[in-house]
């Protein structure tokens, strides 16, 4: 490997606003064109770790630097943030939020810009960046708010690439993509660094997704300390990932669960480089004769009936074309799709915050239609993605009473019933402290505790698990479970591919305004063409089932579905 | 969703013309505009901005929200100067010719005028403002700000502000609607007092996810270098061209001829009654 370009030794670092550190003991060296996935649990500290390595820390987020931390030879708190800029190009996760221009164009020229950088020259190297990148000519005039997830990607690549960096920083590139959009994500990225031979670092705790192209190591980090930072194929061969609270690769985890025994020399970081021998391919097979199916679940009453829904907004644009789609009483299903393929829209026709057209959509046996806004919400309570779009209150007893005060109900019945909603919710011990002392994950209780507080017979998630790590994302989801097997229905609009397969019974998978399958996960998710239609992508189960020379794929994933649940609920 | 300040992308020698000369210009008209009384010169300019209206091949429909909210607030001053002072015309004209009417509200041909005088102003600077907003995309604003003196952190924050207003509205809409189902009441069914604690519930989560916005973008622009000189150079900055030039003289002229109308009447107002 030629030289360090970045270099952390006995690195530690303390928000001032902490009282204890975030990082301790950081060694970490960066070689140029070395491509370093640094992955963990949230609050892990690889957020802090990024900002370090592009300059946030210490200049924006102040705090005590211990150690050293030398980008190319000199020691970073004795540069700018924008001499660090000139050697690091940072792409953000949250790919709206970061837009700075109102075209494609001005938003790639931007650092230029503010560099100086004029006339002929300016237009050659943000056509140049474009370029690179493969962002037409005819979409750098458009607004980056109307491109698609994969083109925006594109052109805050395009943005930071202008600059001639060294080091590509990616901080969580995958949170707010669809599945096969973010293949396509880890895929150019590639490409640019084989282009530029710049080194890449990529921030992200969905590890399976990030290795679908090849990553020289993967740093493992754990409570602010790095706990392991080796080959992809040495780290998967151990159990650190699983027992630092990070999600394996799925096919990982079946040949666990299989009792085979993995090894570097079995190439595991990759299903198509994985080398299984004949011994362990007995072991998958046996493990899935094995493993009874699930029982079929009783036959339930009707909940939810849309037949022949349509909707436009205002402005034309045919929304909802045609749905006809139902849900159970006591089911837990996902609506699945790439933006704005009709699900939002749906949900919100279905909560009655838009009318549709034609068609109708029955609750029970009753037609919604007759109902206001609030009167839907009596019977389906609806959840939005982000918790600090809903809260309102400054104390969680408030916030959560706040729906069943507005309906004029008695005192001592809120108390009651927020008091059991609370409790239910385990937020029973932070009844009186302040939703801002909350972490993420606990707001989102909060808001689904205000929601439930009505006792709605059926509630709608708009990406429940979003932007949580795999720690979360289960604490969350074991929590719906809970309130689904008290008799709640539960629809989640997601386009996580896990969710769906380890918790949703059944998927209804929307494209283009409408309704284009509706089946169980497994089957969904082994159906090439669905899969293609709907931004999904195959799961790696299925390889590994075709790999082991078994003959139904379907049915191993669906084995593989049942035997989680059966270990989640023992 | 009603668009307050929106840029319309349609090929025409207005939108050619670079964001500097655009403010240059309408500052000048408005100067022109705001200084003079004289009912032949206002006359003339509202004739000019509806010609002008017509070249930009902005639509009426395009702007009708902007224009119903303007002669909203047009019909009220003029009310309310009524209401408030109505023998102001005899006080500038110094002549009073009752048309109808005794006493104090006596309706007289002076205080008309006066009021013809101030619609007259209202029709020769709204049209030419909304035809600035409409016509000038707010990158190319900043840009235009930043080239007539004032700072660029400054220039960029009011662009940044006109390009987040579609979203804030989005996030509004979308944060009403999911507290409505909490039994928010925002309609008009409610009392005012409770339709103000209502917004609050509304308020507070949008401020609170614009603060995220902010902090998101304000690092954004730090890490690729925004602040780093004192000066910056502009992607969609442009040269003046001969046009440009044309359309500040035209208005330099306007605002001469308003000076020069003041100074030859020996007051602000054109007198008929004398």
């Amino acid at each position: 490997m030629s030289d360090p370009i970045l270099c952390f030794k006995n690195f530690g670092f303390q928000y001032n606003a902490q009282s204890s550190p975030t990082l301790y003991d950081i060694n970490l060296t960066i070689h140029k064109g070395e491509k370093v996935l640094i992955t963990g649990p949230s609050g892990c500290g690889k957020s802090t770790l990024a900002h370090c390595i592009n300059g946030l820390v210490p200049f924006s987020y102040k705090g005590k630097m211990e150690g050293s931390l030398t980008l190319g030879g000199k020691e970073t708190k004795d540069l700018s943030i924008f001499d660090i800029s000139h050697r690091v190009g940072t792409v953000l996760q949250d790919s709206d939020g970061q837009f700075i221009g109102l075209t494609v164009a001005e938003d790639i020229a931007f650092s230029l810009e503010n560099d100086c950088v004029s006339g002929p020259e300016l237009y050659e190297r943000v056509n140049a960046a474009a370029g690179k990148v493969g962002i037409s000519e005819e979409l750098m005039r458009h607004a980056p708010g109307e491109l698609s997830g994969g083109q925006k990607q594109r052109v805050s690549l395009a943005g930071v690439m202008v600059d001639d960096v060294d080091i590509f920083l990616f901080d969580e590139p995958l949170a707010n993509l669809d599945p096969a959009t973010g293949k396509q994500a880890i895929e150019l990225i590639d490409e640019i660094q084989r282009q530029t031979g710049a080194a890449v670092v990529i921030i992200e705790h969905r590890v399976e997704d990030v290795l679908h192209r090849h990553v020289d190591r993967v740093v493992l980090m754990q409570q602010g300390r790095i706990v392991s930072d080796s080959t992809p194929d040495e780290l998967l061969s151990g159990p650190l990932l699983s027992e630092c609270g990070v999600r394996e690769p799925l096919y990982i985890t079946a040949l666990k669960y299989a009792g085979v025994q993995i090894t570097p020399a079995m190439h595991p970081a990759h299903i198509d480089t994985l080398s299984l021998s004949q011994a362990d391919k007995e072991k998958v097979r046996s493990w899935f004769h094995s493993t009874p199916a699930a029982a079929a679940k009783p036959q339930r009453p009707v909940l939810l009936q849309a037949e022949n829904v349509s909707f436009s907004y205002a402005n034309g644009h045919h929304a909802l074309k045609d749905i006809t789609a139902s849900v159970l009483k006591g089911e837990l299903i996902a609506i699945v799709g790439t933006n704005g393929a009709g699900k939002s829209t749906f949900s919100k026709v279905v909560c009655g915050f838009e009318t549709h057209q034609s068609g109708s959509i029955r609750f029970a046996g009753e037609d919604l239609a007759q109902y206001s806004i609030k009167e839907h919400a009596d019977r389906i309570g609806y959840v939005m993605q982000n918790p600090n779009q809903m809260i309102s209150k400054v104390l969680i007893f408030d916030e959560v009473a706040l729906g069943l005060r507005t309906r004029g109900v008695p005192e001592e019945k809120i108390t009651e019933t927020v008091n059991n909603t609370l409790k239910i919710c385990g937020l029973w011990p932070f009844r009186k402290w302040p939703v801002s002392a909350l972490s993420y994950g606990q707001k989102k209780r909060v808001t689904i505790a205000s929601i439930l507080a009505l006792e709605p017979e059926m509630i709608i998630l708009d990406e429940p698990t979003a932007g949580q790590d795999y720690r979360h994302y289960s604490e969350i989801m074991e929590f719906l479970l809970d309130l689904n097997r008290r008799g709640i229905t539960i629809v989640m609009i997601t386009h996580d591919m896990h969710l769906m397969l380890e918790y949703a019974e059944r998927a209804v998978v929307f494209s283009g305004g409408r309704v284009i399958a509706d089946a169980p996960c497994a089957d969904i998710l082994t159906n090439a063409e669905i899969v293609s239609r709907a931004s999904l992508k195959e799961t790696s189960l299925y390889t590994l089932a075709l790999l082991s020379g078994l003959e139904s794929g379907r049915e191993f994933v669906q084995r593989f579905i049942d035997y989680e649940r059966e270990v989640y609920n023992r | 969703m009603i668009n307050i300040f929106n840029y319309i992308d349609r090929p025409s020698p207005i939108h050619r013309l670079t964001g500097a000369t655009k403010l240059i210009c309408v500052l000048l008209w408005s100067f022109a505009a705001m200084l003079t009384y004289d009912t032949r010169f206002l006359a003339v300019m509202p004739v000019l901005s509806v010609l002008l209206f017509g070249v930009s091949k902005i639509k009426l429909k395009d702007v009708s929200f902007m224009l119903g909210f303007t002669a909203a607030f047009m019909v009220l001053n003029n009310v309310m100067v009524f209401v408030f002072s109505p023998q102001h015309g005899m006080d500038i004209y110094g002549t009073q010719h009752i048309l109808f009417g005794s006493g104090r509200y006596a309706l007289t041909s002076e205080q008309l005028f006066y009021h013809l005088n101030l619609l007259l102003k209202y029709l020769s600077m709204i049209p030419i403002v909304l035809l600035f907003i409409c016509t000038t995309n707010p990158s190319e604003f900043a840009a235009s700000l930043n080239r007539i003196g004032v700072k660029y952190s400054i220039a960029y924050s009011v662009a940044l502000a006109l390009r987040y207003i579609p979203d804030i509205q989005r996030e509004y809409h979308d944060i009403s609607q999911a507290q409505q189902a909490r039994g928010i009441e925002m309609s008009k069914k409610e009392s005012l007092s409770k339709r103000l604690k209502s917004a609050s519930a509304i308020l507070i989560p949008l401020i609170l996810s614009s603060m995220d916005r902010i902090e998101t973008i304000s690092n954004a622009m730090e890490l690729r270098g925004f602040g780093k000189n004192k000066k910056r150079t502009w992607y969609m900055g442009r040269r003046f061209s001969r046009a440009d030039i044309l359309c500040m003289v035209f208005c330099a002229l306007l605002l001469g001829i308003s000076l020069l109308l003041n100074y030859l009447n020996g007051s602000r107002f054109f007198n008929p009654f004398i």
